[in-house]
């Protein structure tokens, strides 16, 4: 802007950027503090520390296999539940309700996401759970021979956090995919109603024009659930192993530091739990940015 | 065939709006029934009981969720604030787009991660947990939002509101705090409120931070309670009194935060008839 330079102009922009250079300040210290407090599990287990799977706090002994098995499962299951139903509302609200009906259910799904993650926990433990465990007791005998469905019916365990996870991103998914159609043009739609299209056929179109952005709605769902630790920590059971079982208790990176932290009396113990805490800050941000990135390509053509 | 596939779809999209709801339903359901029975005087004014004693209550905690917020409120509102201001007044430069990107890379960074960070730069140090440290990393959590919202607010103030000022000779720094930002401050302090109230339901960055405390305390320096961190214990406890409690306790976080976004969405909704006109 073409504006004489004074010295208050000069102070405005210090001044605001002072403030702004800590926003950044709080990213680059996040890495670099994570980083100088895990250095002891760093320097002892190397890269093996993600490959083994002994998680023993008495004898010193940290893998962090199971964790990250777990946090990558279960939001792998919360995606593949989330992501069509994601889809279907931000199709039904943009492309097929009444306009009437369009500010009403956007606003009740967005107020899923305003409820906290402790309260989701707390239905999780004493509704969902319960549910989980009658649906697991009807399993019948054939089916349980399939590895996905091992093990006893405990109610805790992978299905259970998968399904609340896929709960808690659904409003962040669907809504972010409804600004990706508002984002295709109407022409597009209308030149194939034109054509003759049926109005999935015209929908579809419209879906394969915000194809990235679409994607990237779905990897912001991933980026937030495989952060996410409340709810999970209260329904996945807590159990460090590695399995397939959608039955098996099992437990995520961020469960073991929010049930583990205060207990870690030694240094070691507890630079393994925050450098567990420092590889789920390098995964969201990578997930995050990647999203970032397509959604907004998309938005801008 | 091609019709039939067509509605099949139409149909398909509207279930999935109902299954969505299912949950939500259930949610409200089960926190309004059960921890409205729960709830009475001595919730709100007392302290947990020791173990094994039935009755007491929250106060504690929801005083301790109150200082936090205002903990929190008090380092996020100035950064967020003036961080959004220089995104929206030098937004060309190769700098704001690093902070625009830093506050969404923020954004996205757990909650329990964030908890750490504040574990290592402030429990650490003063060697106990207390109220600042829980409500520092609340405030890590806030900043980005209102960084973005008071940004996206301000570039919606009409461009003929700052060339006026400018052209009745204010410097930029007078333009954008004496007309720009006042216009949209209203905007701006609803953002504000919907980011805090969010943040009230936060659990994970308070567990090692503000840790929790059975006490009424207003020591910042101290460990203090929290509604979350005190619902979080008690849902997980073999008491039923305490169980109950719990359900009481979820039901005060939702009602308040949905009472402010309530709020929020109608202020906004005001604000938007205005700018209409």
């Amino acid at each position: 802007m073409p504006i004489i330079k004074t010295s208050e102009d000069r102070a405005l922009r210090l001044g605001t950027g002072a403030f702004a250079v800590f926003v950044v300040l709080l990213v680059a210290g996040i890495g670099v503090v994570l980083t100088q407090q895990s250095v002891l599990s760093i320097r002892k287990f190397g890269l093996a520390f993600w490959t083994r799977s002994t998680w023993n706090p008495v004898s010193g002994e940290f893998g962090a296999l199971p964790f990250i098995w777990g946090t990558l499962y279960s939001s792998l299951i919360a995606l593949l539940i989330a992501a069509p139903i994601a889809l279907g509302i931000a199709i039904f609200i943009n492309e097929i309700s009444p306009l009437k009906l369009r500010q009403p259910l956007s606003y009740l799904t967005e107020l899923l996401a305003a409820i906290p993650s402790i309260v989701y926990g707390l239905w999780g433990i004493f509704v969902l759970v319960p549910i989980v465990r009658k649906l697991e007791l009807l399993a019948p005998e054939w089916l349980k021979k399939v590895p996905l469905f091992t093990g006893p019916p405990l109610g805790v365990g992978m299905l259970s956090a998968g399904v609340i996870l896929a709960v808690m991103v659904v409003p962040l998914t669907s809504s972010v995919a409804r600004e990706i159609l508002r984002g295709v043009p109407m022409t597009q739609r209308e030149a194939a109603l034109a054509l003759g299209a049926t109005r999935w056929e015209a929908i579809r179109i419209a879906l394969g024009y915000g194809r990235t952005g679409i994607i990237g709605a779905v990897m912001l769902g991933l980026g937030r659930a495989l952060g996410e630790t409340m709810a999970v920590t209260m329904v996945i059971g807590n159990n460090p192993q590695v399995s397939t079982s959608l039955f098996a208790p099992q437990y995520t990176m961020a469960a073991v530091i929010a049930n583990e932290f205060t207990e870690a009396a030694d240094e070691l113990y507890l630079h393994a739990l925050i450098e567990i805490g420092l590889v789920l800050f390098l995964i969201t941000i990578v997930v995050n940015a990647l999203s970032r990135i397509l959604t907004r390509r998309v938005v801008r053509a | 065939m091609r019709k039939f596939k067509s509605n099949l779809i139409v149909a398909l999209c509207g279930a999935s709006v109902l299954l969505a709801l299912v949950p939500l339903a259930m949610i409200l359901f089960y926190v309004i029934s059960r921890g409205f029975s729960a709830l009475n005087w001595a919730f709100f004014t007392q302290t947990p009981k020791p173990v094994g004693e039935a009755g007491g209550g929250m106060g504690n905690a929801i005083v301790g969720t109150l200082i936090l917020i205002v903990i929190a409120g008090v380092i996020a509102i100035p950064v967020g604030v003036l961080s959004g201001v220089h995104l929206a007044e030098f937004k060309g430069t190769r700098f704001s787009s690093m902070v625009r990107f830093a506050a969404d890379v923020l954004n996205g960074v757990p909650s329990i991660v964030i908890g750490i960070f504040a574990y290592a730069i402030i429990v650490l140090p003063l060697k106990r947990f207390s109220a600042i440290a829980g409500g520092f990393a609340l405030a890590i959590i806030v900043i980005p939002v209102v960084a973005r919202t008071t940004e996206e607010l301000l570039r919606l103030v009409p461009g003929g509101l700052k060339e006026a000022a400018l052209a009745l000779g204010a410097t930029r720094a007078k333009a954008m705090f004496s007309v720009i930002l006042p216009a949209a401050l209203p905007g701006i302090l609803t953002g504000i409120l919907v980011a805090l109230a969010r943040v009230a339901g936060e659990t994970a960055p308070l567990l090692f931070t503000a840790f929790n405390n059975r006490f009424f305390s207003t020591n910042v320096t101290q460990p203090i309670g929290s509604l979350t961190v005190q619902v979080f214990t008690y849902a997980l406890s073999p008491y039923d009194d305490w169980i109950r409690q719990a359900w009481a306790g979820a039901l005060v976080l939702v009602t308040m935060i949905l009472i402010l976004s309530i709020i929020a969405r109608v202020a906004t909704r005001r604000l938007e008839r205005m700018a209409r006109g």
